[in-house]
């Protein structure tokens, strides 16, 4: 394993500028997931790191040693595709083994199968070694896509949206599996995918990027908590973060040059109201079941909160709004750190 | 607008039986929601309500009038379906006034009812746009004025919304929801999602090879599941169960693990001893170093204002619920307590929910 750096790449594909001025570290064991909706040059960044595609600026060094002008198969990386791609006519077993099979490597065959059969033991699919890869269910088969990248032992391991073609069961079972597998090998990951959920459940450190920019690069509580613009503020949580314009709410003690007041469901208590302070409208209640989603009216704007479904709220009733510690952003949608007041 | 009553309604396929002795009314302006597992017979039950398919046995009324053989166009009911189809070279107010051209309506009566539309949709502003030109959004908004604008006596939709990601699913459901707030048009909606269902619906039947397993409000469906079946389809990250084996006597109010004991609500019935499941919903779980239930952390994921952390016990594997202020080390040994007044018990065998003080009625709406 590796510590992999990206120094000041670009790439642009004619007018398109898929990646700008990109620089950031993974270290040695780390899980860096990239996260931004499609067309942000998540992508492009993986095929960057592999050495399917160049730099038109910048360099990209793995371990220390520059790879920028490197071919592909120099580069001691195992990727991981959204759609598996297995040999549809090998066994489970010899899907495994194939990656190790390549003239090039000779590995002999009794280490092959002691490799095959460790990896099969920690993906829990050792009793399908010798099923037909066809003879899967989904989950399977990306668990034996992602084994192939895993039977290599590779620098680092690059995955694209491994999990998106799963169903929500499986994803979140697969989620926790493959957290578990890379805290058990150490293993350095950089992973891209358009889901948050993914991002902050599994990410050592999360990259929002976005137009081909990295946003911002924390931990996921650091993103979540401490967002430097509102675009970050907005990629992360359920349900969405509010903006209120600062005008509407001027009984809020806020910075100087604020524009905008970001409101999660933690910096928002309702209460019943003595007509006093802020009074927002009950304007609808959707049920999670363990939580209510309550669609707040205040001055025009809506804002959806989080609140107990066995709080006694109705459509349409008079609630007072208490805000604790919301986030302030300036008219260019810079994080505007909250004065001591 | 109509009020839709099913009567011991089956369907049968040559050997396998779709629908069994299906029971429900939908109340006139109320929206329902049929949920369950792909197979388990909730879009058969619709298509027969539309009249696409005919039952094998029972009944149908549509505000009192048995339609149960008529023929789908004579029903007046709206279908929508998955796949949104608009017709691409038309422009948006041609594709919503479509159905009322083919009822040969007046073309200024159908103007006007086309524009009524649309500011329901708050799309009257795209009326002139070529359909291509449209966001996801609009499309979806323009193809449900398609159905509306007939102003039939019910709507049926079949996963409508199933092919749209995550968030914006999200959005459409809100939308789907105040639509019906502003038209009370009575709406039978057809899901897998238990989210789209908790969110949208009045009642909901939760279906289950063929039979209708559970039929309530939705906190009550969530609060109190008539089967492991229910438990498990509804809630994110669903219900917990924690298998032991015991004999229960009515009036016991704490259950005995192997190593622990845990207060439950008052029981309701004897039992002879057999395997059980405590049910347990993940935000009804703290952690407590003292509490007998032991456990060691399989994984903790964050979520921003809560966590989710899975603990392997003896009883099998748990999610909980947990503030994210929470600290928690994977690999680390902890005690767990659960909200004694919510916990639900189960016959591990039947799945069927055990009569206890919170759950009076274990069964059926």
């Amino acid at each position: 394993m590796a510590n992999v750096a990206l120094r000041q790449v670009s790439k642009r594909f004619g007018l398109i500028e898929a990646v700008r001025d990109l620089s950031f570290a993974i270290n040695d064991g780390e899980f860096v997931v990239l996260l931004g909706p499609s067309g942000a040059g998540k992508t492009t960044t993986l095929r960057l790191v592999t050495g399917l595609e160049r730099p038109d600026a910048g360099s990209i060094s793995i371990d220390g040693r520059d790879v920028t002008q490197d071919p592909p198969g120099t580069r001691d990386i195992a990727f991981v595709f959204q759609q598996y791609s297995l040999y549809p006519h090998l066994s489970v077993y010899d899907n495994l083994a194939f990656p190790l099979r390549s003239p090039a490597r000779r590995v002999p065959e009794a280490a092959i199968r002691k490799r095959v059969e460790q990896t099969a033991e920690l993906l829990h699919i050792a009793g399908k070694l010798g099923n037909k890869a066809t003879r899967l269910s989904g989950g399977e088969m990306q668990r034996v896509a992602i084994g192939r990248a895993l039977v290599r032992d590779p620098s680092i391991y690059l995955m694209d949206e491994p999990l998106s073609s799963l169903d929500a069961k499986l994803r979140a079972e697969l989620r926790l599996e493959l957290k578990r597998i890379q805290v058990e090998l150490g293993a350095t990951i950089l992973y891209v995918t358009h889901d948050q959920v993914e991002a902050m459940t599994m990410a050592s450190r999360i990259g929002v990027i976005k137009d081909g920019e990295l946003l911002q690069l924390g931990t996921p509580r650091e993103i979540y908590e401490n967002p430097n613009s509102r675009y970050v503020a907005s990629r992360l949580g359920t349900p969405q973060i509010n903006f209120l314009p600062a005008g509407l709410i001027p009984e809020i003690a806020m910075p100087p040059a604020t524009d905008v007041v970001g409101i999660r469901t933690e910096h928002l208590q309702i209460a019943a109201t003595d007509g006093g302070g802020i009074v927002g409208r009950v304007h609808r209640i959707e049920h999670l079941g363990d939580q209510n989603h309550v669609h707040l009216e205040y001055r025009g704007q809506t804002l959806i909160t989080l609140a107990d479904p066995h709080q006694p709220l109705q459509a349409s009733q008079a609630v007072g709004l208490k805000l604790i510690d919301p986030l302030f952003f300036d008219a260019a949608g810079r994080r505007i750190a909250a004065t001591v007041h | 607008m109509a009020q839709i009553r099913v009567e011991n309604l089956h369907k049968s396929f040559d050997q396998f039986t779709a629908v069994e002795d299906s029971n429900f009314t939908i109340e006139n302006g109320s929206f329902f929601a049929l949920l369950g597992p792909s197979g388990c017979g909730k879009t058969t039950t619709l298509r027969m309500i539309a009249g696409l398919e005919l039952p094998t046995d029972g009944r149908i009324l549509l505000d009192g009038e048995d339609v149960t053989f008529q023929r789908a166009a004579e029903r007046d009911i709206a279908f929508v379906f998955q796949l949104f189809a608009l017709y691409p070279h038309m422009n948006v107010e041609q594709n919503i006034g479509f159905p009322l051209k083919c009822q040969g309506m007046k073309r200024r009566q159908a103007r006007e009812r086309v524009f009524e539309t649309a500011r329901l949709l708050r799309i009257e502003h795209l009326l002139r746009s070529k359909t291509s030109k449209l966001s996801g959004g609009d499309r979806q908004r323009v193809a449900l004025g398609r159905a509306i604008v007939r102003r039939p006596k019910a709507f049926l939709m079949d996963e409508p919304l199933g092919a749209l990601d995550a968030e914006f699913r999200a959005l459409m459901c809100g939308e789907l929801r105040e639509l019906h707030d502003r038209i009370s048009a009575t709406t039978v909606y057809v899901t897998h999602d238990q989210h789209e269902a908790m969110a949208m619906a009045d009642r909901i039947a939760v279906m289950n090879a063929g039979r209708i397993e559970q039929l309530g409000v939705p906190q009550e469906i969530y609060d109190r599941p008539a089967s492991m079946f229910v438990a498990d389809f509804i809630g994110s990250p669903p219900m917990n169960f924690l298998h032991f084996e015991a004999g229960l006597a009515a009036g016991d109010r704490v259950i005995k693990f192997p190593n622990a004991s845990v207060a439950i609500p008052e029981i309701g019935e004897a039992r002879a001893p057999g395997p059980l499941a405590l049910g347990v919903r993940p935000e009804h779980i703290r952690f407590a170093d003292a509490a007998p239930v032991r456990g060691r952390v399989f994984g903790a994921e964050y979520l921003g204002t809560t966590q989710i952390v899975t603990v392997d016990t003896e009883q099998g594997q748990v999610k909980a619920r947990l503030p994210s202020s929470l600290p928690v080390q994977v690999g680390e040994m902890v005690g767990l307590t659960f909200r004694s007044d919510a916990l639900s018990l189960f016959d591990a065998q039947t799945g069927a929910a055990i009569r206890t003080a919170r759950h009076r009625s274990a069964g059926h709406g």
